[in-house]
């Protein structure tokens, strides 16, 4: 991208010793992506994180369909930021946009109208006994990474760049709402031109695609996928987002957010069967990646360990595209080995028009 | 003894104190920061609504002016009620001071939404000016322009920029280059987004109309909100058609931005002295905004044109006259 | 495959593929009709659209964008009693739009 202005937008994050809290939904759709996240913050990068089963879900899913008020998601933040303190951190990051999302607008609140943050702190003691201490840092995981990306280039092992061609890869990057559009002085490069997934693609060998529907929205929206008959605007979103990408022949799609890449790939996958459009080289789908995988990928991890069967559009073609070695058979055997089930054939990934005849095969 | 008297700027508001002044047989001096006087004048190629060469203004201004004293390449650090001090760290004394140190435009980048200094083909009111004056307005890659869209607004009354103020001759600005470009290109169809159009002046209601009926240019009353780059380095818009209510979007080849005035960054600095007032929108207030506008809280420090608030040509020449008649009086009182 | 929801089509007027050609055809047969400034006095006189849906403002800017379905239905609505051109302060025959975008669309 042209725009070298995200160096005035920087945010401050930590360089060390993180308390690191999950996504309720990422361990399903891409369940190999955190662990992934902790181990090359500790094995490649060589830093200090911690996980506690203690910590629970943020409720912003809850919290941004009207089913929970305010005063209980601010008292669950509070919990969470009481276990921090608890086990001696003060550098807080989280995993999933909305939770940071969440994270951030309590913050805020509590600075605003210090009264919320005294009553937050007097439910959370009465409800639990606990105490809690702000914390100095608080980041997205996604920020954690770009401050690590120069050393996870050092390590680099497969970069984004075609092997066949010698090209950079093209990818199309998309930020979760909830990361700058908030809080826009809170992301790095700010909302308009966010730089934290560019930066990770350009450090890594990859060229970043600016297409003209690059900043709307993927249509995720809570209520607008919860109620099914929300969901053809859901829809909609990535639809007009897939159409307006496609001339650029984008070689992957990578995210931040646990909603964008659940629906960015997903969505395809409904579309194909709608209408018989699909996306990407060939016409096999766009592959959507998170940046964990991303950065996976090219510390040379296995795609498999990295959870990416899980994906609704094969990731195959771009594997053979970044030299990756695979084993085929292995795709659908889990860690102990066993066979984890496998998919039926879908339209999105084969070029060819809507499944219900396969799926009578 | 002769009475000294500065004026700060060499804009036309300065140039036409330091006319009125010499008209009233006081010799001023006029320091200019930049290499030459005529301030944003030397940059603009026609003036609404009468469609004048601006350079004929210019000159006239020029003339009527040439006996005064002009140090240019200097610029005023502070101001006392002594005289200046000047950014060659040396004082000057006078008895008395007009600041005519005019307005900034506005930096079109800070609309980053807007793509300006990122996409190809997204310009400003003053590009246009400058591609005018040099006779070759061309999309980036030398293409002729299909379609052309402008902006109203960028940088006025829009509290995201701290910019709440109306910069008043935009409106007519944006209508004046749409005629212009229309002329230049008759096969172009052109678009102006507006969130109000105001025609403040004599003939700019009348001139409005003309681009309407007689060179077929669209108004669509709607805020364009983002512009995006399409793989052919065209500009992608979205806006509402708020009088169909109704979302809009197209792709153009030139996206052009009406840049709004924002107070002159010298104003601040200027505002250390005791008496020099700011409003909100960081242009300097008169004493009075009926009777006194171009007198400051000091008694010897006065204002003529755009230091004080947006105004078109003609109203800052005039306070030009107005500022040279404020000195005279208070040159004579003493 | 039945989904139970389909694909929500775009709401935007877009003028990259809308049918311009009936909006140019009429803006040069009658150049007055774009010095609208839609201030909707027309609209707020008008008979029929205070007893109905019809918004005459809103329908004849329609058509400016190219966007004309509906239009000349809309159209019929109105019983060209010529209030509005009574009110129009930029003095545009506003009956005369009446007509044309109707003869107009009936062609198209």
């Amino acid at each position: 991208m042209k725009r070298n202005s995200w160096q005035e937008y920087q945010k401050e994050i930590a360089d060390d010793d993180y308390y690191y809290v999950r996504s309720c939904i990422r361990q399903n759709f891409f369940p190999g992506s955190e662990k992934a996240f902790l181990d090359i913050l500790r094995n490649d990068v060589g830093k200090n994180i911690i996980e506690e089963p203690m910590h629970t879900s943020c409720t912003g899913i809850g919290y941004h369909s009207d089913i929970v008020p305010m005063e209980t998601i601010m008292t669950v933040v509070a919990r969470q930021f009481a276990l921090m303190t608890e086990a001696g951190f003060e550098n807080f990051t989280s995993s999933c946009i909305t939770s940071f999302g969440i994270y951030t607008e309590m913050l805020e609140t509590w600075h605003e109208f210090p009264e919320t943050e005294e009553r937050t702190r007097e439910y959370l003691y009465k409800a639990t006994g606990r105490e809690f201490n702000k914390p100095k840092n608080l980041a997205h995981t996604s920020d954690v990474m770009f401050k690590h990306r120069g050393a996870i280039a050092a390590k680099m092992k497969h970069p984004l760049v075609n092997v066949f061609t010698g090209r950079p890869l093209r990818v199309v990057e998309h930020i979760g709402c909830h990361y700058a559009k908030i809080f826009p002085k809170k992301g790095v490069g700010g909302s308009e031109f966010p730089y934290v997934l560019a930066g990770m693609i350009e450090s890594w060998g990859g060229e970043v695609v600016d297409y003209p529907e690059r900043r709307h929205c993927c249509g995720f929206g809570f209520r607008n996928y919860l109620v099914q008959a929300n969901r053809g605007f859901s829809v909609a979103n990535s639809h007009k987002k897939l159409e307006s990408m496609k001339p650029y022949k984008p070689d992957f799609i990578v995210t931040n957010c646990p909603g964008c890449s659940m629906f960015l790939d997903k969505w395809q996958y409904t579309i194909a069967e709608m209408e018989g459009d699909t996306y990407g080289q060939d016409g096999r789908g766009i592959p959507v990646l998170t940046y964990e995988e991303m950065a996976g990928l090219v510390l040379g991890y296995d795609p498999w360990a990295l959870g990416m069967q899980m994906h609704q559009v094969d990731v195959e073609p771009l594997l053979d595209k970044m030299g990756i070695a695979y084993d085929p058979a292995a795709k659908y055997l889990g860690p102990n080995g066993k066979f984890i089930g496998q998919p039926d054939p879908a339209a999105v990934n084969m070029n060819c028009t809507p499944t219900p005849i396969l799926r009578t095969l | 003894m002769t009475k000294k008297v500065i004026i700060i700027g060499g804009g036309p508001a300065g140039m036409q104190t330091a006319a009125s002044l010499l008209d009233l047989g006081i010799k001023p001096v006029i320091i200019e920061k930049s290499d030459r006087i005529g301030g944003k004048l030397n940059d603009w190629h026609q003036l609404f609504p009468t469609f004048t060469p601006a350079h004929e203004v210019l000159a006239k201004l020029k003339g009527s002016m040439k006996d005064a004293r002009v140090i240019t390449g200097t610029a005023v650090e502070s101001i006392g009620k002594d005289g200046v001090s000047l950014s060659d760290g040396s004082t000057m004394e006078a008895d008395a001071v007009v600041v005519a140190s005019g307005f900034n435009l506005f930096r079109a980048e800070l609309k980053e939404e807007l793509g300006y200094t990122i996409y190809d083909n997204v310009y400003t009111t003053v590009d246009i000016e400058h591609m005018l004056n040099d006779g070759k307005v061309a999309m980036k890659d030398g293409r002729t322009p299909q379609r052309i869209a402008f902006l109203h607004c960028v940088g006025s009354r829009d509290e995201k920029v701290n910019q709440r103020h109306c910069s008043k001759v935009c409106c007519v600005t944006g209508v004046k280059q749409a005629m212009e470009l229309k002329a230049m290109f008759p096969q172009s169809e052109v678009y102006n987004f507006y969130m109000d159009i105001r025609m403040f002046g004599p003939g700019y209601e009348e001139m409005y109309r003309r681009a309407q009926e007689e060179f077929n240019i669209h108004f669509v009353r709607g805020r364009i909100s983002e512009a995006s780059e399409t793989i052919d380095r065209r500009v992608q818009i979205k806006a509402e058609d708020t009088l169909i209510g109704r979302p809009l979007k197209m792709t153009v080849d030139m996206l052009i931005l009406i840049v709004g005035m924002t107070a002159g960054e010298s104003n601040r600095r200027f505002a250390e002295t005791k008496g020099v007032e700011l409003q909100p929108s960081g242009f300097v207030a008169p004493a009075d905004s009926f009777t006194l506008n171009t007198c400051s809280g000091v008694p010897n420090i006065f204002y003529a044109g755009t230091v004080t608030a947006p105004k078109n040509l003609g109203e800052s020449i005039n306070e030009g006259v107005a500022a040279a008649q404020q000195v005279a009086r208070y040159l004579n009182r003493r | 495959m039945d989904f139970g929801f389909s694909i929500n089509r775009p709401r935007a007027v877009d003028l990259d593929k809308n049918d311009l050609s009936v909006s140019r055809k009429a803006l040069m047969e009658m150049p007055e009709w774009q010095a609208c400034i839609g201030c909707g006095g027309c609209t707020a006189t008008c008979t029929a659209g205070n007893l109905t849906q019809f918004n005459f403002r809103k329908v004849h800017t329609l058509v400016r964008r190219g966007d004309y379905q509906g239009a000349y239905e809309e159209m019929n609505k109105c019983m060209l009693c010529g209030k509005c051109r009574l009110v129009c302060p930029r003095g545009i025959n506003t009956r005369g739009v009446v007509m044309m975008i109707k003869r107009l669309l009936s062609e198209y």
